[in-house]
């Protein structure tokens, strides 16, 4: 997995509440397309207008932040359907970092799983946040501050898993002793679940 | 209740508050479960209990009657390797045509697959639906599902814990899927945000196990990827016999461990939400949020008008009267045989209105045949509605099953969002009856009144 430990990159304010992952990637794309390629239909159904053009009024289409790669976002973000795809979308698009109030919960753990830094941050941080995406952003996991200034909370095993780069089947594939351990005393435990 | 379950299923404490659970149970579908098959073998892994992992064919597969297989070349293609994956690893897949086939959330607890006190994950979101047994299931992307497949366990952050109490019994006509929806609509789509859910009170006890399916298969949208009802005698009764349940001294021994995890009257809660179910109205919703939902005697509001333009209404009228275009009676939320005979007991003796398409998408193989035993199909075909092979169907709209651009549903699914049912699609979620009773009306109607 790519690692993240310092982004700076432009930042685009997307205020939209309930963002869900079927707004993020159609259910159609989430049939086998390659990771790479699913950033062009990542956010189809408002990126666009009916007839195929860019819809202007969509952020990610806006000349100052085209080729943003970090979203600070409204309220739940990512609510919805568990599809990773929602996640290859927006990493395909080039985001690494999204930002918000909250996040659908099984979104989230997809986002780390991806190298995406997922930052839950208060309302009016967030809100505030919106208002100064006039510049670039800094974000930075070693020391977990966004600019400089304003601190962020991420699990210690998360921010690891970034930084590092790590992937956790492998990790826990490392576990296997204790995997195999705690399935023999299970099984006389509750022989039902393994019979 | 939660506690105890997530405690007897420690591998490991990995600190911070990250523990290694052990994964009784994995349910895979075509879709993400297929997905989770590729990424395995491009890693040069196995599966390491394929014992515990159960498959069924329910995202893709074409519900027009009589129907072997997908109505796509992709979606045939999808199923195909599924299915040899599936033999490959000694995966038990149940395949179209069989006993056992359906939507995942419907089969898991029909063949007794799902267990109380037990963990069980599926590539699903709506993987909630199975803590009305007393399983502690969730949801999981495809990363987390190829963990589970290589190493029978998960890495999961310890949530915290809320419980919603329903006191008081609801009105005739005022189901499982209202109560839940009220919830919803009370505490928002983000009001359970990163705590394991538990449902309580009088009015869930008088529940049956298809009604309880029904208001844990909603705990995503509220927030909550879990959500557990305690088992009871209830419980215990539907389980026994079940294909995959255990028999003889095992089912002893079971039913004696599942009798210690409901939690004591001195349980304490992270938070907690009461509902007085005695005043409730049957729900539906109005927007493009399960949270966006009012009482069918009331009146659309205002507060959303991006919401209000995407769907076609209008601010103040009542939501009574609509005109409806397709009604949808199937899903993970409202396809099990107490929900088709509701929605016949409507329908018998009537006609769909003329204007509206409805169809009936049973949620499995099994519950197909039932429904047909007692001759639940033919009240449906009479009416003028369509009697489907079991799947997803229209509630995800993979598999060609979609509603038209700007086309109004009334649908028994679990989510209204944007394009959900197909682009540009309305849909309006209510229950198995509200549902039948549109389709009569040929608009939103109160079902009291029928």
């Amino acid at each position: 997995m790519e690692k993240f430990s310092t982004l700076t990159a432009v930042a685009a304010p997307f205020p939209k509440k309930n963002v869900d992952t079927d707004l993020i990637i159609r259910i159609e794309r989430c049939t086998g397309m390659p990771k790479e390629e699913l950033g062009k239909y990542a956010f189809e159904m408002i990126r666009f207008l009916p007839g195929g053009a860019e819809n202007p009024e969509f952020v990610l289409n806006q000349p100052r932040y085209r080729g943003a790669q970090i979203l600070v976002c409204g309220e739940f973000f990512g609510t919805g359907s568990s599809r990773e795809v929602a996640v290859w979308a927006l990493a395909s698009l080039g985001i690494r970092c999204v930002i918000a109030p909250s996040f659908g919960q099984i979104f989230f753990n997809n986002c780390f799983q991806n190298g995406l830094l997922a930052i839950v941050l208060p309302s009016p941080v967030v809100e505030d946040l919106m208002k100064k995406t006039d510049k670039p952003f800094t974000v930075d996991l070693e020391k977990q501050a966004i600019n400089g200034s304003v601190k962020f909370d991420v699990s210690p095993r998360n921010r690891r898993m970034l930084l590092e780069g790590l992937d956790e089947i492998g990790l826990t594939l490392a576990m296997e002793p204790k995997i195999a351990a705690f399935q023999a005393a299970d099984r006389q435990k509750r022989p039902w679940i393994y019979s | 209740m939660f506690d105890r379950i997530w405690e007897q299923h420690v591998v490991d404490d990995l600190g911070d508050g990250a523990f290694l659970l052990h994964v009784d149970r994995h349910l895979m579908h075509e879709l993400s479960g297929q997905r989770g098959q590729v990424e395995i073998k491009q890693r040069g892994m196995k599966i390491r209990n394929p014992e515990l992992t159960i498959g069924s064919i329910d995202h893709v597969v074409s519900t027009v009657p009589n129907a072997k297989g997908g109505n796509f070349p992709w979606a045939d293609k999808m199923i195909e390797s599924f299915r040899v994956e599936g033999r490959k690893a000694g995966v038990k897949i149940y395949d179209i045509g069989q006993d056992g086939q359906g939507i995942v959330h419907v089969v898991g607890p029909e063949l007794g697959f799902t267990l109380p006190g037990s963990t069980l994950l599926c590539g699903d979101s709506h993987t909630c639906t199975h803590g009305a047994l007393g399983a502690l299931a969730w949801g999981i992307g495809t990363s987390e599902l190829t963990h589970v497949l290589a190493t029978q366990t998960i890495v999961q952050q310890r949530p915290k814990t809320m419980r919603a109490r329903f006191d008081g019994r609801p009105a005739r006509g005022v189901v499982a899927k209202d109560l839940i929806l009220a919830l919803i609509g009370r505490i928002g789509t983000a009001g359970g945000v990163g705590c394991a859910m538990e449902y309580a009170g009088e009015a869930i006890r008088g529940l049956d196990m298809e009604g309880r399916l029904t208001v844990c298969n909603l705990s995503i949208e509220l927030g909550s990827k879990i959500g557990m009802i305690a088992p009871d005698e209830k419980t215990y009764a539907w389980l026994k016999g079940r294909r995959h349940a255990p028999r003889g001294a095992l089912w002893d021994q079971a039913l004696a461990h599942w009798k210690t995890l409901p939690s004591d009257a001195s349980a304490e809660f992270d938070k907690e939400h009461v509902l007085d179910c005695s005043a409730l109205a049957p729900q539906i919703t109005w927007g493009t949020s399960p949270e966006d939902v009012i009482g069918v005697d009331g009146r659309i509001p205002g507060n959303k008008p991006e919401a209000l333009a995407y769907m076609g209404l209008v601010a103040g009228s009542d939501i009574a009267g609509t005109k409806v275009d397709r009604v949808f009676i199937g899903s993970c939320t409202n396809s099990r045989l107490p929900d088709l005979r509701a929605a016949a007991e409507i329908v018998r003796g009537r006609k769909a209105a003329k204007h509206v398409k409805a169809w009936v998408v049973p949620g499995s193989w099994r519950i197909k045949q039932d429904a047909e035993a007692e001759g639940l199909h033919q009240i449906f075909l009479e009416a003028g509605f369509e009697w489907r092979e079991a799947g997803c169907s229209m509630c995800v709209a993979l598999n060609g099953d979609y509603v038209e651009p700007q086309a109004r549903c009334v649908s028994t699914s679990n989510r209204n969002f944007v394009g959900r049912q197909g682009p540009q699609a309305r849909t309006h979620l209510a229950s198995p009856a509200m549902a039948a009773a549109a389709a009569i009306a040929g608009e939103i109607v109160d079902v009291r009144g029928f």
